[in-house]
Formats: structure tokens, sequence, C-alpha cells
């Protein structure tokens, strides 16, 4: 004799199921139809090859696409997202890795505690704040160098910063502690321990992390308005002390601000370049994470 | 290669070796040292942040004091600036963003932790993360040609003719349906924190000990009433801190707000009226950033408001996200 309300509790259980898978293809629809239309919209433009990748902006049509008016390149802006994020990962990497190194080894600490939260804080800071930021801090320092690459690579590596930071810290937590004991006991000095035994044991892992802060980066429009942007400039990158362009803000401007078809098309085929870039990015950090767990779990 | 004398045994303490000690020992301090302050670099990022924001912004913090929170009047050409439509519009839309994107990352979590077969967790999962891969501005291009048009077509006439008539709600969804509105933003807000808040509610799931759902389940609870009454309580904390950390990214989101909110920064009259966000107000204005200085003060002004409540929101969530598992970590 099955005990009362069970049939009810039976369903009210498969109600719940569905409810869950519902969620799950709510959350999942977005992400298909972002895909989807990126690949429609922006694939064409992505098929014209290097000429679309590297190639000159094209210039404004009229709102439609006529014979004598057509697509561009995007290789000023392409150019100009590779070097801001290249320049902000010269500053953000190493400053980043030292102090994720200090917290994992040495901050055992209150101290040590504090600034990992502290990064974790960072981390949560707007993009739009941190691009402010950068503005004020060359309008006090140099006012010629506001609207600058240097600036917006400043920026950017403010994003990377903490997410680097943590990273580290959480992949040096994941080497064995016997692995240090080891290397003490046979008199290594800590500095050469750390540099040459704990860091490369935990490399891979914090590869992953510094790959994980490009990709974020890469993607940043809001940080780069108040510092990088060149609105009008057309060629690409013209030294450090010059804006430049890059693709997130041109996708802004060209998808947004500008009613011009060709612009608008281009503006897709940028996005579909930074997903590309994303999903590329992000299928490494896995790859390189399955390795590193195969020898950590080797190890210990 | 020459052949070494044996380094091991007896012969180890004979050697002279003081002068390498002195100089391993030094090298050790100063390489902690320099990770030290690399790590100091943290504070002094967010020290720098809060303190270049507010000298930037004195002129309009000393012009117009404490009504710059709360006037709705924003005005570059008078030079006239107050927030109060911006911290409005950022409250309304993140509040739309909670409401919409918490219910579903609790189901994604549930589900993922609870009911998914192990094989297809892991996958799933990553497609879910996939969501915040995508960079705000796609979001912001995407919500402009394909969700816009849907909102202004189909969604929102939708809730015009059954909301809209009901007493109470019916403010909330009159007006013209104009497609990039308040509305909009905020339901692309609450896609875009399903990633952080499903993922940090499913940490705080898997953290529930083992034994509780077996206790649950030997008492004869269903799957769902093993959830409901002993890994949902259990994870509330986490749980709770997750959807913090969502309001916080939320309160922040630039560009995909500033693409498909409508830019108005007035207060709106429904939520299918025009509105600003902090935010996006911000963003918006960087053409003319470099020739006005009154606007830069106020820019920066707003910019630090923002810092303030993005701060405080995420400081709560990483302090409850932590204990959480700080918590789990110990008693496993």
């Amino acid at each position: 004799m099955r005990p009362r309300g069970f049939l009810r509790r039976r369903v009210v259980d498969w109600v719940a199921r569905v409810l869950a898978v519902a969620c799950l293809v709510a959350a999942l629809v977005p992400l298909l139809s972002i895909l989807w239309t990126a690949a429609t919209l922006g694939g064409p433009r992505l098929l014209d090859g290097w000429s679309f990748l590297t190639g000159p902006f094209a210039g404004p049509c009229s709102p439609n696409i006529t014979p004598n008016c057509s697509y561009g390149g995007i290789g000023p802006a392409l150019q100009g997202t590779l070097i801001l994020v290249g320049v902000a990962a010269l500053i953000a990497m190493p400053t980043g890795i030292l102090a994720g190194i200090y917290v994992s080894e040495f901050g055992k600490n209150r101290f040590g505690r504090t600034l990992s939260f502290l990064a974790d804080v960072l981390s949560g800071t707007p993009s739009i704040v941190v691009g402010l930021f950068a503005f004020a801090t060359f309008l006090y320092l140099d006012p010629t160098l506001v609207f600058s690459t240097l600036a917006g690579a400043f920026a950017l590596s403010v994003i990377m910063l903490p997410v680097v930071v943590r990273t580290t810290e959480e992949s040096l937590r994941l080497v064995p502690r016997s692995v240090r004991e080891g290397a003490f006991s046979l008199g290594i000095p800590q500095f050469r321990t750390t540099l040459r035994i704990v860091l490369p044991t935990g490399g891979a892992a914090v590869v992953t992390g510094a790959l994980l802060a490009t990709a974020r980066a890469a993607g940043e429009a809001a940080p780069l308005l108040f510092t990088s942007f060149g609105l009008e400039s057309q060629l690409g990158f013209q030294g450090l002390d010059h804006p430049v362009n890059a693709i997130p803000p041109l996708i802004y401007l060209w998808g947004y601000g500008e009613p011009y078809a060709n612009w608008r098309s281009d503006a897709w085929g940028m996005a579909l370049v930074l997903i590309l870039m994303m999903l590329a990015l992000s299928l490494f950090a896995r790859w390189i994470l399955a390795r590193r767990a195969n020898l950590i779990g080797g190890m210990s | 290669m020459a052949p070494e004398p044996a380094d091991e045994g007896a012969a180890l303490p004979e050697r002279p070796r003081t002068r390498r000690r002195v100089w391993e020992l030094l090298a050790d301090r100063v390489f902690v040292a320099g990770t030290a302050v690399a790590a100091v670099s943290v504070v002094v990022l967010l020290v720098g942040i809060a303190g270049f924001l507010t000298r930037g912004g004195l002129p309009t913090i000393y012009e117009f004091g404490f009504s710059f929170l709360y006037s709705t009047t924003w005005d570059p050409t008078r030079h006239v600036f107050g927030v109060g439509a911006l911290v409005f519009g950022t409250l309304l839309t993140s509040a739309i963003a909670l409401l919409i994107g918490v219910p579903i990352s609790i189901g994604v979590s549930t589900f993922l932790s609870e009911e998914a077969p192990a094989a297809i967790r892991t996958p799933l999962a990553a497609l879910v993360e996939l969501l915040a891969a995508i960079p705000s501005v796609v979001y912001g291009l995407w919500g402009l040609v394909i969700l816009a048009p849907l909102m202004r077509t189909q969604i929102e006439p939708g809730l015009r003719d059954s909301l809209g008539r009901v007493p109470v709600v019916s403010a909330l969804f009159g007006g013209t349906p104009i497609g990039t509105d308040v509305l909009t933003a905020g339901i692309i807000l609450s896609i875009m924190i399903i990633p952080t808040v499903s993922a940090v509610s499913r940490e705080a799931m898997s953290a529930v000990p083992r034994s509780q759902r077996e206790a649950a389940l030997a008492l004869g609870a269903t799957r769902w009433e093993t959830t409901r009454t002993a890994v949902l309580p259990y994870a509330s904390t986490g749980i709770f801190g997750a959807a913090m950390l969502g309001l916080g990214r939320a309160f922040g989101e630039t560009m995909a707000v500033t693409m498909t909110i409508g830019n108005n920064p007035a207060i709106p009259s429904s939520l299918f009226g025009q509105g600003q966000t902090l935010a996006s107000g911000i963003a918006g204005q960087f053409g003319e950033a470099g020739s006005d200085p009154h606007l830069v003060a106020a820019l920066l002004e707003a910019g630090l408001v923002l810092l303030g409540i993005t701060l405080a929101v995420n400081i709560i969530a990483r302090v409850l996200v932590r204990g959480v598992f700080r918590g789990g970590e110990a008693s496993a």
C-alpha cells in the first residue's frame, strides 16, 4: 500500500525536474541565438578571409548597400586590439603572477588573505570605472597621453591583473606541499624552489589563468572609450602615445552609433572574430587544464 | 661533461659554502619583498581608483553636494548635473536582471548539481559558462538587432495586453513599446548574470555534504524534496552570495546596456520607457569627455558613485561566498 499523497509527490518531483530543464534551456537559447546570429550575419564577412582581417576600413555607405560602395576590412582594429592586449599583458602578467606567488607562498597570514580578498573585489570593479580611472590618472600625470594606446593598455592591465593574481594563487595552492618540503630538505633556497619547482608544477594552470585574463581583456570596450579609442583614425597603430582603434569599441560605434549598412555588417564580422577568439582561448585553456589534471594526479 | 665530485654524505659539511649561503639568503629576501610589492599593487590600484575619481570629481562634489546623488537633472549644456535618474535606472534594470536571472540560475545549478546524469554535467556547465565568454559589446549588438525588435513587436505588446490590464502592475506595462528600453536592457542583463550566478550557486550546492542528501533520501524524500529540504537551505548563503555577485555585475555592466536602454537620462514612466544607468550614462558621453571640464568632473563623480555601489555589493558577496567555501572545506 503506497503512502498517502504519493502520486502528488511524484508529480511535484517531475514538475521540478521539468522546470530545472526549462531553466537550462532558457539560459542556452540566448547563447545559441547569439552564436547563430554572429555566424549568419558575420560569417559572410569572415569568408572574405585575409582581406577582411587585414584590409583597411570601408568608407561609409548610404544606409543601403549600393554597387559602388562596399564592405571593408578590419585591419587597423585587429592590429590595435592585439597591441593593446599585448602591452596590457606585459604589464599585468609579471605583476599578477608575482602577486599570486606572494599570496599563495608567503602570504599565509591576515595580510595575504586580505590581498586575495581585495583582488576579488578589484575584479568586480566595473570596466567603465577602470576606464575612467585610467583617464583620470593620465589626466593627472600627462594630459597629452589621455587618449593614447598606453592609457588603453593600462586600463586593460587593471582588468587583467586581479584575474591573474587569483588564478595564480589558486593554481599554486594545488601544488602538493610535499613538493615544497622536498625542495627545502635539499637545501634549495626559497626563491629557487618557487620559481624552478613550484611555478613549473602549477605552471599549466597559471598559463590558463593568464589566457582567461587575456580573453576577458580582449573583449572589453568600456575601458577603451575614455582612453585609447581614436574615433576618426583610419590608420592603424601609430605609437604608444597615439590613439588606436580596437575591435570592441569599433563594434559599438559601427553597430550602434552609425547607420551605414556596410559598417553594421562589418561590425557583425568583428563580433564573430571576437567570439571565435574567445572560444579558441577558452578551449585552449581547458585543454591545458585537462593535461595538468593528469600531471598533478600522477604526482600526489 | 667533467666528472662531478660526490655531492652527498659526509663531504657536504666541509665544503666552503658560506658566501653562497649569504647570497642565497639575500636573494630570498629580495624575492619575497618583490612579490610582496607586486601584491600590494592590488591595494594601490583600489585606493588609486577611489582617489583619482574623487580628486577628478571634486568640482562637482563642491558645486552640487548631496543633490548630485538624487537630482534627476543631467544637463551638460547648462552644466547642471545630478545622477538621480541614472541611479534609478541602474537599480531598476538590475532588479529586473535579478528577478529573471536568479531563478533561472538556481534552476540551472539545481539541474547541473542534483538532477543531470554525471556524463552530461560537465559539458552542459561548460556551455553555460560560454555565456560569460561572450563580450558585452556582442550582447549589445545582439540585443539591438535580435532582441529589441522581438520585444517591440511580440513580447511588449503581449505584456501590455495581459499584465497591463492587471490593476496594480498595469502602470509598469503601459506606453508604446519601443524595443530599446529599460525592460530590454534588464533582460539582457539577466542573461549576462546567469553564468556567474549559476556557477557560484552550483559550487555552493556541491559543497553540501553528501550525508545531508543521503539522510533525506533515506527518509523517503524524492529528488526534489531532497533538494528543497536538504540542499537548498544548506547552500542558501552561497546562493545569496552568488546573487549578490550577479547584482554587482549588473550594476557595472556597460556596453550591452548602453546599446539597448535607449539612453534617455530621465526616470522612465514604465518598463517600456527609455532610461539610462550610471554605467551607460558615462559610456554614452565619451565623445565629449575631452573638451568640457565640467562634464569630465561630473562623469568622474558618477564613476565614483558607481564604484561605491559596486564595491559595497561585491564586498558583501565575497564575504558570503568565501565563508561558505571555507566552511565547506573545513567540514569535508
